[in-house]
């Protein structure tokens, strides 16, 4: 007989439904009076460091309709390029800036915006810099299991030429889907779940 | 192997990559039988990544975030003196990884409907009624070894437009932190017994029945309040960090 590596399995993914609004953003839900404030519904404040910005999202279906009950999470580093996280190890994160966030998006537009600051480069595994990007989890009715992207930013092309991730993707053309070009202060990115501008998602 | 000191507990902490997540295991995108996921399914493949500083980080969070009532149902949203209407249940367990490890100070919230299959949202119309005790939202930190307990009434099934006589069996929504943002995850916890499990499309999107018995609570009557609550056992599992065997290595086994 072999030996058993005696490991757990992953608890499998289910859907969030479409009330999950209920359980990550309840005050957006109607439901007052049980948390102050929805977890992650401010970023920035007068102390944090970095260029502010709005990141503008939709999610999008096959049938080119914008989905109405998707929640997004956004992780990111702080202005210098570092993480507010124990697993950190290059140095101490901007402590008025958590770079974590979450949205319902908009019932009747589809629409969500995230106020934050402009990202620092963080190396990759290699040492390589990566380009200014922000970490995107899509969550909804009808998504078995929660799609990890991408935002990168349409004004910082050669960091973005020189991206290692960006390098990955086989279909060239498919790159433009990760990118948000800027507008004033405002970068705008819609997620397409599937079809012919279907944005890239990771398995990471 | 490499660690480095935490505000989460006196342990040194591993910083290493996840296991891969095996995706044969996990819903695929597409599972027909549930109706919304045919144009909310990715048809490309996924572009697969080893992770880089922007996964193997995430954020967490201090138990500042924490009111007092957070982690009980019954009483979070109800008026002074009064509670949820329903059968008292405590749902408790541990969060694990996959080596078996407890996972400290880790987020978990949990939503649901009420005693009769209502959730209070706007856009849900079931004739059920709402609860005007009962909001249907909560959440914990877990603690040293992984545990975690919330105190609630248990969940009605409720109907749903998908099949035309389509039932979702009796469930709570646990969406869970752990340490590095390729833990994130979002599942449902389902009661022993329950013969709706087994009918559902959205459980039936998980490939392998063992898959799905992990997502089913078993009754507990060690862990009841005699004359108050009945308790379910549930158990969540995320994603293990590689370690290092060896010193020299620079990234993990």
């Amino acid at each position: 007989m072999t030996h058993s590596l005696d490991r757990l399995k992953e608890s499998p993914s289910q859907t969030a439904g479409p009330y999950v609004h209920i359980g990550l953003t309840p005050n957006f839900a109607g439901i007052g009076g049980v948390y102050e404030n929805d977890l992650g519904a401010d970023l920035v404040s007068d102390k944090t460091r970095g260029e502010r910005i709005d990141i503008k999202l939709r999610v999008i279906d096959g049938g080119g309709t914008p989905l109405k009950d998707a929640l997004i999470e956004i992780w990111q580093a702080d202005a210098a390029g570092l993480y507010n996280s124990p697993f950190e190890m290059r140095g101490a994160a901007d402590p008025n800036f958590t770079g974590w966030g979450r949205r319902a998006v908009d019932a009747e537009s589809g629409e969500c915006v995230f106020g934050t600051i402009k990202p620092g480069r963080v190396p990759f595994n290699d040492g390589r810099l990566m380009a200014p990007h922000i970490t995107l989890w899509i969550v909804a009715r009808g998504i078995n299991i929660g799609l990890h992207t991408r935002l990168y930013f349409g004004d910082e092309q050669s960091a973005n030429a020189e991206d290692p991730v960006l390098a990955c993707i086989e279909h060239r053309h498919r790159v433009a889907t990760l990118i948000a070009p800027r507008n004033g202060n405002t970068y705008t990115l819609d997620i397409r779940l599937q079809g012919e501008r279907e944005t890239v998602f990771f398995d990471i | 192997m490499k660690t480095v000191a935490s505000g989460l507990s006196n342990r040194e902490l591993e910083v290493g990559t996840f296991f891969q997540r095996d995706r044969s295991w996990h819903p695929p995108a597409l599972t027909p039988a549930y109706k919304t996921s045919v144009l909310r399914s990715p048809q490309k493949a996924l572009l697969s990544l080893d992770n880089t500083l922007s996964e193997i980080t995430g954020p967490v969070f201090g138990h500042n975030i924490l009111g007092e009532l957070d982690d009980d149902l019954i009483h979070n949203f109800a008026k002074p003196g009064k509670s949820a209407i329903g059968q008292r249940i405590i749902v408790y367990g541990r969060l694990l990884d996959e080596r078996g490890k407890g996972v400290a100070g880790a987020l978990l919230e949990v939503w649901q409907a009420n005693a009769g299959g209502r959730y209070r949202h706007k856009r849900e119309s079931y004739i059920a009624a709402l609860d005007p005790n009962f909001g249907g939202c909560g959440r914990t930190i877990t603690g040293e070894d992984g545990s975690y307990a919330f105190r609630t009434i248990k969940p009605g099934p409720y109907p749903w437009p998908n099949g035309p006589n389509d039932w979702r069996p009796a469930h709570i929504h646990f969406s869970v932190f752990g340490h590095g943002f390729a833990q994130r995850l979002i599942t449902q916890m389902y009661f022993e017994g329950d013969p709706l499990i087994w009918k559902c499309p959205i459980v039936r999107g998980i490939p392998d029945r063992a898959a799905v018995e992990r997502l089913i609570a078993v009754l507990d009557m060690q862990a009841t309040i005699p004359m108050d609550a009945s308790a379910y056992r549930f158990d969540i599992v995320l994603r293990g960090r590689r370690s290092s065997l060896f010193e020299n290595r620079l990234e993990g086994n």
